[in-house]
């Protein structure tokens, strides 16, 4: 790791917006750098994977990039938001494209019905799973509101530590391993997202400053 | 289930914030940074910049104000207005806006629609959808209301173009009500609650707020927010005081902090 490895990267796959998350790490006092690089993917302190469209479109941005096996390789505290989240588990509904595998669990459409519009849109509340409930977890305690805005939704399993109510019970934080993610945005959830980017700050993989 | 959002409505012409009835007479309200934090502050849970000329004189938006925008606030907020392709799409959205809400250019080119799903995803794809009651009861689409002199039936159907707008992947509507706009007589809840039952998506009910018990019934009509601009600039009704009459209805609001 060179003088140049940056304390944190944001993957860029060369569309859509990722300036307001960084614009929100930058609000908290962080210098993100945008890259789609892989050596510097690889030394980053932390890695940032964002990402709005479409699965199948960032699917192939990532493997045109050279990062299909780099970003499932990093050991970093690496952070996923929304479509980021959901590009982290096996295999999504949209575009029925393969994805990255590093959490185990499927991504899929959100039945719509009368009451309940997709996309799912808005402030909802996060119940947080036990072992966590009445203790806080990620910065994020029971009952909060974050922004949500998602056609798509993970599979729950053991990887959610945070979940909101949408006919069923949708992942809205998963954490496997080195890799923690969010299905709302956290740089559009005021206080409450700015509260969890936060205790992404304070993730360390070895014991090294921000 | 999401709390019901309430949507401030600026008005920008030139960088300013601007304010006229029924889309006419504008005068200047202030500065854009400083209102987008006043309704954050206030416990607005989104906000809808409407560049009012770059629609009706066809010109794009001026990105500068979208980043001084979007560098500040932490809650989510839509540019509409003016967005004619995808590059210009691409463009506010790299500014660091969330969604695009787009109207005229979408009746010109429904086509656009379809890109700009396929591309950014329908969740930043609002369809703006002014709609007006024909003398036959019949409610109709116009556009390129951003200037009385340019406003004209689009010769469609309200109901079938919201229809046909989300098929092709809006992902959200702002219905406008346009003889209520300004008017603050209460929300076409009649109109909303027929637009909710024919599309899938969420949908923002505008023109004719004037109370909190005109948000209420919108709610009651389906409607996943309501968007308002007036009371709330001239300061006649207070979003946390809306939210709490809200809260005390039995809706589900984001709880606001006061500061």
């Amino acid at each position: 790791m060179g003088a140049s490895a940056p304390d944190m990267a944001i993957l860029d796959l060369g569309y859509g917006n990722i300036a307001s998350i960084a614009l929100a790490f930058e609000r908290l006092g962080c210098d993100p750098v945008r890259t789609a690089d892989p050596a510097t993917l690889r030394s980053a302190r932390r890695v940032v994977v964002p990402g709005v469209g479409a699965a199948g479109f960032a699917m192939t941005r990532i493997a045109a990039l050279g990062l299909r096996d780099v970003i499932p390789a990093l050991t970093q505290p690496v952070l996923g938001i929304c479509l980021g989240m959901q590009l982290l588990f096996e295999h999504s509904e949209e575009d029925d494209v393969a994805m990255l595998g590093m959490i185990p669990g499927r991504v899929r459409r959100i039945a719509a019905a009368p009451g309940r519009p997709v996309p799912h849109m808005g402030w909802s509340q996060l119940t947080l799973r036990t072992p966590f409930s009445g203790t806080g977890v990620a910065g994020l305690a029971d009952g909060d509101y974050a922004y949500f805005a998602h056609s798509f939704a993970c599979d729950d399993g053991p990887a959610s530590i945070a979940v909101t109510d949408y006919g069923s019970a949708i992942p809205a934080v998963v954490e496997h391993g080195n890799v923690i993610a969010a299905q709302f945005h956290p740089e559009r959830s005021g206080a409450v997202g700015a509260a969890f980017l936060t205790s992404f700050l304070a993730r360390t993989s070895e014991p090294m400053p921000c | 289930m999401p709390a019901f959002r309430i949507i401030p409505c600026l008005d920008v012409r030139a960088g300013r914030v601007v304010k006229g009835v029924q889309f006419a007479n504008h005068r200047d309200v202030g500065d854009i940074v400083e209102h987008a934090l006043y309704y954050r502050d206030h416990g607005a849970d989104e906000l809808v910049f409407y560049d009012i000329t770059a629609s009706a004189e066809r010109r794009g938006i001026d990105l500068a104000w979208v980043e001084r925008v979007a560098r500040v606030i932490d809650i989510p907020f839509a540019v509409a207005g003016g967005i004619a392709t995808r590059d210009a799409a691409a463009a506010v959205l790299d500014a660091g806006a969330d969604k695009l809400s787009i109207n005229s250019p979408a009746l010109a080119d429904p086509d656009l629609i379809d890109a700009l799903a396929r591309d950014f995803g329908s969740q930043c794809v609002v369809l703006g959808l002014d709609s007006f009651r024909d003398e036959d009861g019949t409610y109709r689409v116009k556009q390129y209301t951003g200037s009385e002199a340019t406003s004209r039936d689009a010769g469609r159907e309200s109901i079938a173009w919201a229809r046909e707008a989300t098929e092709r992947g809006a992902g959200e509507i702002v219905l406008n009500c346009m003889k209520r706009d300004g008017m603050q007589g209460g929300y076409d809840c009649e109109h909303i609650a027929a637009v909710v039952a024919a599309v899938d998506v969420p949908v923002i009910a505008s023109g004719g707020a004037g109370k909190a018990g005109h948000f209420a019934d919108a709610h009651a009509a389906g409607a996943s927010g309501g968007l308002a601009a007036s009371i709330f600039h001239d300061r006649r009704v207070a979003i946390p005081d809306l939210k709490q009459d809200l809260a005390a209805r039995g809706i589900e609001i984001r709880p606001y902090d006061r500061p």
